[in-house]
């Protein structure tokens, strides 16, 4: 009895001595509760990676879904032996590196454009950004119809001065490189708009201290404004090829791969194989596409980001 | 006028005339396409309507399908309201608590946060996981499927948000006896307003835009969303060019109103750090 009164008294006593310092010292870290991350994990674990993590274990089955049967590489050698899948993996590429290549080009000159001061600077801002926020779906079917070989507009505006009408989504050897052209034109906007946050966030002194060394001004741009808005051109390059590795949606929306296969991209072959039941194959184009996306992306963002961005 | 002056004047026309050719024309192709009559649209000419037909399409295309374009704005409705909102608050709180706690699995975090980015989804495994939960084609998974797809972007903006609060303010909540809820609800997250504006607006028009997302996760005429419907719209109704281009313009809509009222959050959020394909 007299013990545990004692003990209590001391805890008591514990606590009234400890209890302001340790409020005190109580680091604020603690209220910053771990579960907050809870939701977040719980959400990106079992949508994201456990779907990630066993697509490596699928790609090497034979699958339908209630049950997988291992086939070791056989999916791998399927794909890359069928010129009907492997050359989608060529187009992605071609894609990719022509999309992301035009819209930085394209992007920085516009960006240029439209931070310096000209008329109707704003109406152009606007209008150039729109299509990014379009579905891409309704601009495939615009485009389809644009660009009709026998209706299109643009073969008739093309017919009336003499010139050659081809058929953008239905010659083999034009298709990819069509659609590429309406991905830049849907895309354009965005990379012009991180060019020109970049562009306007370079102090004016530099561009003040070129003007009265009398800097002429495509030289005031090759050595002022170029390699001050690396970081904006790292962030497009970076933004439009994933974009451009990935693309599905404009693809599906205008030609379905076709024709032939002249248009496929891993994405599309993807959807492709598994409409038709092959999980497995579906699942090994994924593989691909994930090792592809890794393997430029991963050396890219690192060379991208090595060199201290000056902004 | 002074050269310069002149040459500002010309650049500036010429940029106009060519924005007019490459943008508002085939802008203005479409409105046009969406007021002629089936006869006339199908021959996809970029002329006047010489029986404008507006309304009447706008009538007929939403009853067209047994009106299945209603259903298919009901449900882009719910799906983007409900993703969004999810993908918010989880992110918020992930967000918040990545960049005012410093711990060992920083970079961890990090690395799967910018995978989350670049890495492209899984699909098939991704329909095994919704099947096993029960929740393939279904409306909840894909919310749930959205919410994820979008979380990467969304925590790279708040964190980068609340690192720019400072931490005192939280000290001085706590000293004032706030808990860790009440400090995040009632400190932190009205001074995130800015940016759960931006978040809204720029994911929303993501998730309704979003094709390859349903098309995979959320098959069924039931489920059916705004980009799906246009898609079979597409495939069936060649005879019906005036409709097709009248369905176009309606789901323009949405995207064409959030860019007019929130243009300021859409161009933050897509250069801050605007990641996503």
């Amino acid at each position: 009895m007299s013990t545990a009164n004692a003990a209590t008294a001391r805890r008591a006593a514990d606590i009234v001595a400890q209890e302001p310092a340790a409020r005190k010292r109580r680091p604020i870290k603690s209220f910053y509760p771990t579960w907050f991350f809870l939701p977040a994990i719980v959400l990106y674990v079992v949508f994201f990676v456990i779907p990630s993590f066993s697509s490596f274990y699928f790609s090497l089955t034979r699958w339908s879904l209630f049950d997988a049967q291992f086939i070791g590489f056989e999916n791998f050698v399927q794909f890359f032996r069928d010129p009907q899948l492997y050359t989608s993996f060529i187009h992605t590429l071609i894609y990719a590196a022509l999309t992301s290549g035009s819209k930085v080009i394209l992007g920085f000159f516009l960006a240029l454009l439209l931070t310096s001061p000209i008329l109707g600077r704003g109406y152009l801002r606007a209008v150039i950004f729109f299509p990014v926020l379009l579905s891409t779906i309704g601009v495939g079917i615009m485009f389809k119809s644009l660009l009709d070989p026998f209706h299109g507009m643009v073969n008739a505006v093309l017919g009336f001065f003499g010139l050659p009408q081809p058929g953008w989504f239905t010659d083999p050897n034009l298709a990819l490189y069509t659609i590429a052209g309406v991905d830049i034109w849907k895309g354009v906007g965005i990379a012009t708009l991180i060019f020109m946050a970049g562009i306007v966030a370079i102090p004016n002194e530099y561009f003040e201290a070129a003007r009265i060394d009398g800097a002429s001004s495509w030289k005031t741009i090759r050595l002022i404004t170029i390699p001050l808005s690396k970081g904006a051109t790292a962030t497009v390059i970076i933004l439009s090829l994933i974009g451009g590795l990935r693309s599905f949606d404009i693809i599906w929306a205008t030609t379905g791969g076709g024709p032939g296969f002249t248009s496929d991209v891993l994405a599309s072959v993807i959807y492709k194989q598994y409409q038709a039941g092959f999980y497995g194959l579906s699942t090994a184009g994924n593989v691909v596409l994930f090792l592809l996306v890794t393997v430029i992306m991963v050396p890219l963002s690192y060379f991208l980001n090595r060199k201290p961005v000056e902004l | 006028m002074t050269p310069k002056r002149t040459r500002v004047w010309i650049v500036g026309v010429v940029a106009i005339v060519v924005s007019f050719v490459v943008f508002l024309v085939p802008f203005a192709f479409v409105l046009l396409q969406a007021a002629k009559t089936p006869a006339e649209a199908s021959n996809l000419a970029f002329s006047w309507p010489t029986d404008w037909q507006f309304f009447p399409n706008l009538l007929e295309t939403l009853k067209s399908n047994d009106g299945v374009l209603w259903r298919a704005i009901l449900n882009s409705s719910i799906l983007t309201i409900v993703s969004v909102a999810l993908m918010v608050v989880v992110s918020a709180m992930a967000g918040y608590v990545l960049a005012r706690k410093k711990s060992k699995w920083g970079p961890l975090v990090n690395f799967f946060v910018l995978a989350g980015l670049i890495v492209p989804p899984a699909v098939v495994p991704t329909i095994w996981v919704l099947k096993g939960l029960k929740l393939f084609g279904t409306m909840p998974g894909m919310i749930l499927i959205e919410a994820t797809f979008g979380l990467s972007f969304c925590i790279l903006l708040f964190r980068a948000f609340v690192g720019n609060i400072p931490r005192e303010l939280d000290e001085a909540a706590v000293l004032d006896g706030a808990g860790p809820v009440r400090l995040f609800l009632r400190v932190v997250l009205p001074l995130l307003r800015p940016v759960v504006v931006t978040v809204i607006v720029v994911q929303s028009v993501f998730v309704f835009n979003d094709f390859a997302g349903p098309l995979y996760f959320l098959p069924g005429n039931h489920n059916v969303t705004v980009q799906l419907a246009l898609y079979t719209f597409s495939g069936q109704n060649l005879s019906f060019y005036n409709l097709l281009f009248m369905a176009i313009f309606l789901i323009t809509i949405p995207p064409l109103l959030a860019y007019i009222f929130f243009n300021r959050q859409i161009v933050a959020g897509m250069t801050s750090g605007a990641v996503k394909g």
